[in-house]
């Protein structure tokens, strides 16, 4: 069931609706840019609110094979572009040895040929997939890598293309659908920004995470849903080290569920505030008192409301 | 997919086709106005960003405003800029021509220099080499003024802009002939990319089969690789409130120096607050980079807030700075405004996010120095290594006592933590 590219915004809104994605406008704007003009789009944001995840619902909705390429310090050529496959190549210098029915240029052209070469993610996201379309490549959290993959990926994101020295170039056809993510544990250089469509991908507000819990998490009452996001709400404007991301909000509000609370009370809270946040100082400083208050606040906020 | 092309930037043609189009135009504009603002704007970026524009087919602003951000802007710090900019421009395009035609002149002017600037104080020795005494006088004169703020941790936050004295070329050429000696021995560390060696380590397949390719395949000469090595990403943080203000200009130009002499160097200058000043110290001048640190710093000579400004780095830095086994040198004398308030929490964050910590305490020239102030106490048991500097006056001495004898994480530690 593949689809074809959106060809406005409203259709690129509407693409990321069918994959259960909310986003804003300047999101979807960013990402037509992206699909239309063929360049890859390069997202950065706090962990947890749904880089990952637009590459994962584009592959979906228009029917594209995902190729993901997960980045870490020393990642190199071999496992992220190609390989050669080295026994089969020495079985095969062997075989020829035993037959004595080739020379040595004949032997090295042959094992230095396609049939030896493993493909890695990013080789293989040069090639169209069964139904013809080129995949969609996600390249997740970049800055994981460091600085010589990163300048290797130039000539990738740039011409689609990547150079095998016993073969030569290898060009897609038709470039593939590129995502980009980035943690911002270190800066990304500017060379590789350029190339790309940029977009900070920022905490949602509560109407927007309202309706994301809406659809990622339906089963939750619509009043837990509004004490949830209200809750997170205030929460990132704490000084906390790590702000709970659209991530934690969804699985905290699916533990909720399943421990069949339709109400939020301070004793709750407390017990699961480890699915809301991540560091031990955090939870230290929220819990008991801090939590409480919290939620007598967002709960005189919701009935002034009604 | 197939009918947009490989994403190539339409071109100059375009541009001509477009050349009487008033967006074009406008487009370009604002691109220039960015990059006067300091963003990185060339002429491939106003072109994508005729693209872009083009591509949306505006029908509304926001739309618009997004297109245009999803091209000029590189990063997140950019979006402030970005956003004041065009609402200057599209609010009154008017206003916006008579701000260029402001900037223009402006700009122009900055190449001619209409305002003399003082001139720097090595053209000024090189015209008169004979007033080298006088300067000396004054040198020598500076640290008395200074002598009694010394050991004090101060309690306001004094917000003043420092002054800091030109260098002279016998300094430079003194602390470069220093700097050339030294070898931080920060230990190299192993990365995960290999190289070829001569040592049996791993085997290296590629190039062995190609080896093989040599003689035909009869024989497979095994061949090696070995890690490779590399420099760990440093971070500096130095103190520069009133009690170290007598350090803090050789503190500068040692950091100067490191920062041009490897990569993925950071440094962060506090007093009550941090600053970040890696850009200014990569420039290659020492001047300007000196001016330019002075410029950014408003908390000179000011009181010591150690703890609020770790927080602020732990906050905001260090998930960026400290990636990929960064070691950290902490320069301060541990003297805190805040008596060490919340700074044992912010240091153990700290010292569980970095590879190694340093702390190089000038305090330590004193004889019989015991760790009794309270931001000494709260400091201490959260650094790997407490580097002792008897005189910190001096850059070799400093480079001296960061090169002493490499130990093993937490174990320079011991015994003065067994003093406290």
């Amino acid at each position: 069931m593949s689809a074809p590219l959106p060809d406005s915004i409203e259709a690129t809104l509407d693409i990321l609706a069918e994959g259960k994605y909310v986003a804003d406008r300047s999101l979807a704007t960013a990402l037509f840019l992206a699909l239309k003009l063929g360049r890859p789009l390069f997202l950065e944001g706090e962990a947890g609110v749904g880089k990952t995840e637009i590459a994962k619902v584009l592959s979906d909705t228009l029917g594209r094979r995902l190729i993901r390429l997960q980045c870490y310090e020393g990642l190199d050529v071999s496992s992220a572009v190609y390989e050669w496959n080295y026994s089969r190549q020495m079985i095969d210098i062997r075989i020829s040895e035993a037959a004595g029915d080739r020379d040595r240029s004949q032997i090295e052209s042959d094992i230095f040929s396609e049939q030896f070469l493993i493909k890695r993610p990013l080789l293989q996201a040069l090639e169209p997939d069964e139904s013809g379309l080129p995949p969609v490549l996600l390249i997740d959290e970049l800055d994981r890598t460091d600085e010589p993959f990163e300048a290797f990926l130039l000539e990738v994101l740039s011409d689609f293309q990547v150079t095998i020295p016993e073969i030569g170039t290898i060009t897609a056809e038709k470039p593939p659908i590129v995502i980009v993510t980035s943690n911002r544990t270190r800066e990304i250089h500017d060379a590789i920004k350029r190339r790309c469509f940029y977009y900070w991908v920022d905490y949602p507000d509560a109407q927007r995470e309202l309706e994301i819990l809406s659809i990622k998490a339906p089963e939750a009452a619509a009043e837990l849903s509004n004490q949830i996001v209200a809750f997170v709400q205030r929460l990132r404007s704490m000084d906390l080290f790590k702000l709970p991301g659209v991530a934690e909000t969804i699985d905290w509000t699916n533990a909720l569920v399943q421990l069949d609370k339709i109400d939020l009370d301070p004793e709750t809270v407390n017990d699961t505030l480890g699915t809301l946040l991540k560091y031990q100082d955090d939870i230290e400083k929220i819990k008991g008192s801090e939590a409480a208050n919290l939620l007598n606040q967002v709960k005189a906020d919701l009935a002034s409301r009604q | 997919m197939t009918e947009t092309g490989n994403g190539t930037t339409p071109g100059l043609a375009l541009l001509e086709e477009l050349e009487g189009n008033k967006l074009v135009t406008n487009i370009m504009h604002v691109g220039r106005m960015l990059r006067s603002a300091g963003l990185p704007v060339g002429p491939g970026k106003i072109l994508d960003a005729v693209s872009a524009v083009q591509t949306v087919s505006v029908t509304n602003r926001r739309d618009f405003y997004w297109a245009l951000h999803a091209v000029f802007v590189n990063r997140r710090d950019q979006h402030e800029i970005f956003d004041q900019a065009f609402h200057i421009f599209w609010r009154d395009p008017r206003l916006l021509e008579r701000m260029l035609g402001l900037l223009i002149p402006q700009m122009a002017g900055e190449e001619d220099g209409p305002e003399p600037e003082p001139p720097s104080r090595r053209v000024a020795e090189a015209m008169s080499p004979s007033d080298e005494e006088g300067n000396e006088e004054q040198e020598e004169k500076e640290p008395e003024l200074e002598v009694e703020a010394t050991l004090t941790a101060s309690a306001n936050e004094l917000l003043q802009k420092m002054d800091f004295e030109d260098m002279s070329a016998a300094e430079i050429a003194k602390a470069k002939s220093a700097i050339s000696r030294m070898r931080l021995t920060i230990q190299n560390v192993k990365t995960r990319r290999f190289q070829a060696s001569h040592r049996l380590d791993k085997i290296d397949m590629r190039s062995t089969l190609r080896a093989a390719m040599r003689t035909g395949g009869t024989v497979i000469p095994l061949q090696y690789r070995t890690r490779r090595k590399r420099t760990p990403p440093l971070v500096i943080l130095c103190d520069i409130s009133g009690s170290m203000g007598r350090y803090t200009r050789m503190l500068l130009h040692f950091m100067h120096a490191i920062t041009n002499d490897r990569d993925r160097v950071s440094t962060f200058l506090f007093g009550t607050r941090l600053t970040n000043v890696t850009r200014h110290l990569r420039n290659k001048d020492i001047d300007i980079a000196l001016t330019k640190c002075t410029e950014s710093v408003e908390d000179w000579s000011g009181g010591t807030r150690i703890g609020d400004s770790l927080k602020d780095f732990n906050q905001s830095w260090s998930r960026r700075v400290l990636g990929q086994g960064a070691v950290m040198v902490l320069i301060s004398d541990g003297l805190d405004r805040d008596a060490g308030r919340g700074l044992a929490l912010e240091m153990e964050r700290l010292h569980k996010s970095c590879r190694r910590l340093i702390w190089v305490n000038p305090l330590l020239r004193f004889e019989g120095f015991e760790p009794k102030s309270q931001g000494i106490r709260a400091i201490l048991p959260h650094v790997d290594e407490f580097r002792p500097v008897h005189n910190l006056e001096s850059l070799t001495e400093l480079i001296e006592a960061l090169n002493s004898q490499l130990v093993r994480r937490k174990e320079g530690i011991t015994e003065w933590l067994q003093a406290m």
